[in-house]
C-alpha cells in the first residue's frame, strides 16, 4: 500500500439519529503536512476522536505503516507516536515549562522526578527548533503564541512522529501565525507527518501538501492542493459557491450617536487590575463598530459591563440617550439593547431547555408569550417555528430538540434569530462566528449588515482579522484594556492592524500615563 | 374545581407520556432511569434481606416477606404516615430544581408545626376555619425558616447547605422552648403537647386510622408544583436558574428575587408538613397528636431529602416515592412487633436504595449497553464481527 504511515479507511461512525462519519477515508504520507478541512459538524472532531480511540468505529480500520492497528485509548494512540495539539491547550498554568512537559512521563531515579535528563533533552529541541522559550518560566507568565510552542514541545519531547494540529491558528497574532506555518514545515522537513485540522483555506493553501475534505459527515476526496484553488476547496466543504467578501454599501440615513460609552473602567478580581481603563467610544446609527485585539486585552469585560453581565466600577454608558449604566441587564434589554454573548454554552443558551424555550429566553416575559404568569405555549411554539424556518435552524426534532444535542453552528443561529427577531436599536456581538463554519459564517454576517442597513448599531467584538476587516465601519483596537486606536478598514493594512494588537503602535499614547 | 381538572389533565398526560417513554426506550434498547429506581429498590431490598440473614438467619425469610408486604395490609396507615414526607420531599425538591440544596426541610417542618400548635391553642375559630387558618400560620412560619438562608444566599452568597442546617438547630430549639414556656401548650405532667382543640383538627378519611384530607390537599400540591414548573413563567426562570446560572442572569432573571421565593415556598410547603402532622385526627376519640419537645430535630424533615432524591425531584415523582418510603417503613415497623428485628432495618434499605439509586444514571447506562449488544447479538447471530478479515 505504499509510504502512508497512517491511513483511515472506510471509518464509519454513528450516534444516535445521525452517521457522524461515513466511509472516510484518510491516508497521511511520511513528511507531509495534510490539510483537514470541514464545516464544524462535518465530522472532524469524531474523526480524530477515532484516531485516538476515545470511539470506537462501527465500521473500517486503521493502519500504521501498512500494518492494522487496534486504537482503544489515546495511551494507544500515544505509544503509536500521535501527539496532537489540541485547540483549547491543555497546561497547568502554575507549573513551568520543563514541568509541563513531563507531566505524564516524568523521568524519574528512586522516585524522584530527574529534571537535569528532562531539561537536556527539551533544551535540545527547544535550540533545534528555534522556539526562544525559557524551560524554567512558569506558563501563566508567557503569551498564548508560546504556550502553543509548549503544547508543541510536548509532542517532540514524546518522540510522536505524526503530530496533530487542531484549529492551531485561532488565537494567535497574525506575526505568529507566520511563525508557526514556518515552524510546521521544518517539521515536515524533518520527516514527520502533520495533520492539519482548520478551516482557514488560505492557511492550508500556504502550508499543506494534500487536503482531505469532509462534508456532512462524507468524505468528499482528497486533492492536491497546489493543483486546487480556494474556490473549488470551499465548493467541496460546503456543497456550494460561497462569498466570503461581503458587498455592503455605504449607509446613507441617519448618523447620529447611538451608543456612548464614556471613561468606563471595569475592575477584575481575577486579574487584579482595571481590565477597561478608561475607554470612551461611541456607535452611530447604521454602523459597525469593530473592537478588535489579541485575546485578554479586555474586550470581554468592556462588553460584559455593557451588556449588564458585570458592573463597571466608573464612568457611563448611554443608550439612545438614556444612562443605562447602572440598569440591570432586563431593563438594558427593554432599552433596546440585544446581546450575541461570546460564550454561547455559558452565557446565550440553556443547554438543557428546548430549542422553543431558548428561542423565547429573552422575551418570554412579555404579554405576546405570558398571560397572568402562565406561559403560552401554543404562541411560543409558532414563533418558533417561524424562527427557525426563517433562520434555517437544524436539529434533529426540531423546536422540541433539546439544545445540547444541536450542532454548535445551529446553536448560534438559533442564538442569532433570537436576538435579531427582537425589538432593539443596538446589537452587541462578541465573537459571534467563533469556530463556525465558512457557511455559518457567510449567513452571520449578511445578518449583521442587514442590521446595519436598517440604520440599527453593531458593537462587534472579534478576534478574527478577516472578519474585522470585511465587516467593520470602523475598527477600535484594544490592548491592555485602554483603545489604541481609531482606524477605518479602508486604509489600514492587516500588518499595521496586527501592530496595533501586539501594542507596538499607539494613537492615544498621550492619554495614556504608561507607555508600551 | 377548574384546578382539580386540569390537574387530572396534566397528571393523564403525563402518565400516559411516561408509558410512551418507556415503551421506546424498549424499542431502541435504552434502560430508562425509572427502570434504574426499580432496580435501585431491588438492589437495596436484597442487601435488607442480607443484612436480616446476617442477625437472625431463621427469622429472615418470613421478616423479609413481612418487610416487602406487610405494608398492603395497612395501606390506611401507610397514606397517612406518608403525608408529612411528602411535604418535605416536595420542599426539597422544589429548590433542588433551582439547585438549591434545602436541608432545613427539618427546620421548616418544626417551625410550620410550631406555628400552628400556636393557632390550635391560642386562637378560637369554628372546625374548618380553625384548621386553615393552622394551615396558613403553618406555611407563614416554614416560609420564614425558608425565606431566612434564601435572603443569606440571595444578597451574601451564604451557602445555603451550611445555613439552612444552622436554622434547623436554632429552629428545634427555639420552638422546644418556647413550647416547654408556655402552659396553655405545654402538659407539664405528660411532658408532650396538651390535646389539640377537636374544631383545629384535619377531616378524617374513613375511621380505623388517622388518614385524612392533607392526603388529598399534598396531592393537589404537587400537581400544582408541577403545572408551576412546566407552565408558568416562574416555572421557567427558576428552572432556567436551575440549569444555567450564567444563561439566566444573561436573560434578565432576576436570580436573588426568585433564589428568596423559591426558598420560602419550599419552606412553607415544609411548614405544611409539619401541620398535617401535629393537626392529624387521632384514632382516640376526643384525643389529638402531640409532641414531645426532647431536643431532637424531626426525622419527617430528613425522610424529605431521601424522597426527592428517590424521585429526582419531580413532584409528580415525589407522590410515589413518599408512599414508597412511607410503606417500606410501615413494613419495617411490623417487623419490628411480629420479629426479632429492631425498626431501623427499614431505615438500612431506604438508605441503601438512595444510595444504589445515586448510581442510577450509570446503571442506565451499563443496562443499556447490554440490552443493546445482546440485541445486536440477535440481529447478527454470526457473533464474528469483530474478527472479520478485510
Amino acid at each position: 500500500m505504499g509510504n502512508y504511515i497512517i491511513e483511515m479507511l472506510n471509518i464509519t461512525k454513528r450516534f444516535p439519529g445521525i452517521i457522524a462519519n461515513d466511509s472516510i477515508n484518510l491516508q497521511l504520507k511520511k513528511g507531509e503536512i495534510h490539510a483537514l478541512l470541514g464545516e464544524n459538524g462535518a465530522g472532524k472532531s469524531t474523526l480524530m476522536s477515532v484516531l485516538f480511540g476515545l470511539y470506537q468505529p462501527e465500521e473500517g480500520e486503521i493502519r500504521k505503516n501498512g500494518q492494522k492497528v487496534q486504537i482503544n485509548n489515546p495511551n494507544d494512540a500515544n505509544n503509536l507516536g500521535i501527539g496532537m495539539v489540541h485547540q483549547h491547550f491543555k497546561l497547568v498554568e502554575v507549573f513551568s515549562v520543563l514541568e509541563n512537559i513531563i507531566l505524564g512521563v516524568e523521568p524519574s531515579k528512586r522516585g524522584f522526578v530527574d529534571y537535569k535528563e528532562a531539561r537536556v533533552k527539551v533544551n535540545e529541541i527547544i535550540k533545534k527548533y528555534n522556539f526562544g522559550l525559557d524551560a524554567d518560566e512558569l506558563i501563566a507568565n508567557i503569551s498564548v503564541g508560546k504556550q502553543q510552542k509548549v503544547e508543541i514541545l510536548k509532542m517532540l519531547y514524546r518522540d510522536n512522529e505524526i503530530l496533530i494540529f487542531d484549529e492551531p491558528t485561532a488565537v494567535l497574532t497574525p506575526q505568529e501565525i507566520d511563525e508557526l506555518m514556518e515552524i510546521m514545515k521544518s517539521f515536515a522537513k524533518d520527516g514527520k507527518s502533520i495533520l492539519f485540522i482548520t478551516h482557514k483555506l488560505n492557511e492550508i493553501k500556504e502550508v499543506a501538501d494534500r487536503c482531505t475534505v469532509l462534508q456532512k459527515g462524507k468524505y468528499k476526496g482528497t486533492v492536491d492542493v497546489k493543483t486546487t484553488s480556494v474556490e473549488e476547496l470551499t465548493k467541496m466543504m460546503v456543497g456550494r459557491d460561497i462569498n466570503l467578501v461581503i458587498n455592503k454599501e455605504e449607509f446613507k440615513g441617519n448618523k447620529s450617536k447611538l451608543l456612548e460609552v464614556n471613561d468606563l473602567v471595569v475592575h477584575s478580581a481575577t486579574k487584579g487590575k482595571d481590565a477597561v481603563d478608561n475607554v470612551s467610544f461611541f456607535v452611530n446609527k447604521g454602523e459597525i463598530v469593530c473592537i478588535a485585539g489579541i485575546e485578554g486585552n479586555g474586550q470581554s469585560e468592556l462588553i460584559q459591563a455593557i451588556t449588564g453581565l458585570s458592573k463597571a466600577s466608573s464612568g457611563s454608558i448611554l443608550l439612545n440617550g438614556i444612562d443605562i449604566t447602572k440598569f440591570n441587564v432586563r431593563n438594558k434589554t427593554v432599552t433596546g439593547l440585544s446581546h450575541i454573548p461570546e460564550d454561547r454554552h455559558k452565557y446565550g443558551l440553556v443547554l438543557e431547555y428546548t430549542l422553543a424555550n431558548n428561542i423565547v429566553l429573552q422575551r418570554y416575559w412579555q404579554p405576546r408569550f405570558q398571560n397572568k404568569g402562565f406561559l403560552k405555549k401554543d404562541e411560543i411554539n409558532s414563533y418558533a417555528e417561524e424562527l427557525v424556518e426563517k433562520y434555517d435552524v437544524r436539529s434533529g426534532k426540531g423546536i422540541n430538540t433539546i439544545t445540547r444535542s444541536m450542532s454548535g453552528g445551529n446553536q448560534q443561529k438559533a442564538i442569532i434569530a433570537r436576538e435579531i427577531e427582537k425589538d432593539f436599536s443596538i446589537l452587541i456581538a462578541a465573537q459571534p462566528t467563533r469556530g463556525l463554519d465558512v457557511g455559518a459564517i457567510e449567513f452571520i454576517h449578511k445578518q449583521i449588515v442587514e442590521v446595519r442597513d436598517e440604520g440599527k448599531g453593531v458593537l462587534l467584538m472579534s478576534l478574527e482579522l478577516d472578519e474585522v476587516m470585511n465587516l467593520s465601519d470602523r475598527i477600535l483596537v484594544m490592548y491592555e484594556g485602554k483603545i489604541v486606536g481609531d482606524l477605518d478598514p479602508k486604509k489600514v493594512t492587516i500588518e499595521e492592524l496586527g501592530l496595533y494588537m501586539s501594542g507596538a503602535k499607539n494613537d492615544f499614547k498621550g492619554a495614556s500615563s504608561d507607555g508600551v | 374545581m377548574i384546578l382539580r381538572g386540569r390537574a387530572a389533565m396534566e397528571f393523564k398526560k403525563l402518565i400516559n407520556t411516561g408509558i410512551e417513554k418507556v415503551k421506546s426506550n424498549y424499542k431502541e434498547g435504552k434502560f430508562s432511569p425509572f427502570f434504574a429506581i426499580l432496580l435501585a429498590i431491588g438492589i437495596g431490598l436484597l442487601i435488607g434481606l442480607i443484612v436480616m440473614m446476617f442477625s437472625n438467619i431463621g427469622e429472615s425469610i418470613p421478616a423479609f416477606f413481612t418487610l416487602t408486604f406487610g405494608g398492603l395490609t395497612e395501606l390506611g396507615d401507610v397514606l397517612y404516615k406518608s403525608i408529612p414526607i411528602l411535604m418535605t420531599g416536595l420542599s426539597v425538591g422544589l429548590a433542588f430544581k433551582m439547585k438549591l440544596f434545602n436541608i432545613g426541610a427539618v427546620g421548616q417542618y418544626t417551625m410550620g408545626m410550631f406555628f400552628a400548635l400556636v393557632v390550635g391553642f391560642y386562637v378560637e375559630l369554628p372546625t374548618g376555619l380553625h384548621t386553615l387558618v393552622a394551615i396558613m400560620a403553618a406555611f407563614v412560619g416554614g416560609a420564614l425558616w425558608g425565606f431566612i438562608p434564601g435572603l443569606l444566599k440571595a444578597f451574601f452568597n451564604v451557602n445555603e447547605v451550611i445555613a439552612t442546617i444552622m436554622l434547623n438547630y436554632i429552629g428545634m430549639y427555639l420552638v422546644d422552648m418556647w413550647i416547654k414556656g408556655s402552659g396553655k401548650m405545654f402538659d407539664f405532667a405528660a411532658t408532650r403537647t396538651k390535646i389539640l382543640p377537636q374544631s383545629v383538627q384535619l377531616m378524617k378519611i374513613g375511621s380505623s386510622t388517622s388518614l385524612n384530607i392533607a392526603i388529598v390537599i399534598g396531592i393537589l400540591i404537587a400537581i400544582t408544583l408541577h403545572i408551576v414548573l412546566n407552565k408558568t413563567k416562574f416555572g421557567y426562570e427558576l428552572l432556567a436558574t436551575g440549569f444555567n446560572k450564567d444563561a439566566s442572569n444573561y436573560a434578565g432573571i432576576n436570580y436573588k428575587k426568585n433564589t428568596i421565593i423559591t426558598m420560602a415556598l419550599a419552606g412553607g410547603i415544609a411548614g405544611l408538613g409539619g401541620a398535617f402532622a401535629i393537626l392529624a385526627p387521632s384514632i382516640i376519640a376526643n384525643n389529638s397528636m402531640t409532641y414531645e419537645p426532647i431536643n431532637v430535630l424531626a426525622n419527617n424533615g430528613f425522610m424529605g431529602i431521601a424522597v426527592a432524591l428517590l424521585a429526582n425531584s419531580n413532584p409528580l415523582g415525589i407522590i410515589f416515592s413518599a408512599f414508597f418510603v412511607s410503606y417500606i417503613q410501615k413494613g419495617g415497623s411490623l417487623v419490628h412487633g411480629g420479629f426479632s428485628y429492631k425498626p431501623e432495618i427499614a431505615d438500612v434499605i431506604i438508605s441503601t436504595i438512595i444510595y444504589v439509586s445515586a448510581f442510577s444514571v450509570i446503571i442506565s447506562k451499563s443496562v443499556g449497553d447490554f440490552l443493546k449488544k445482546r440485541k445486536e447479538r440477535k440481529a447478527n447471530p454470526s457473533g464474528s464481527s469483530d474478527i472479520k478479515e478485510e
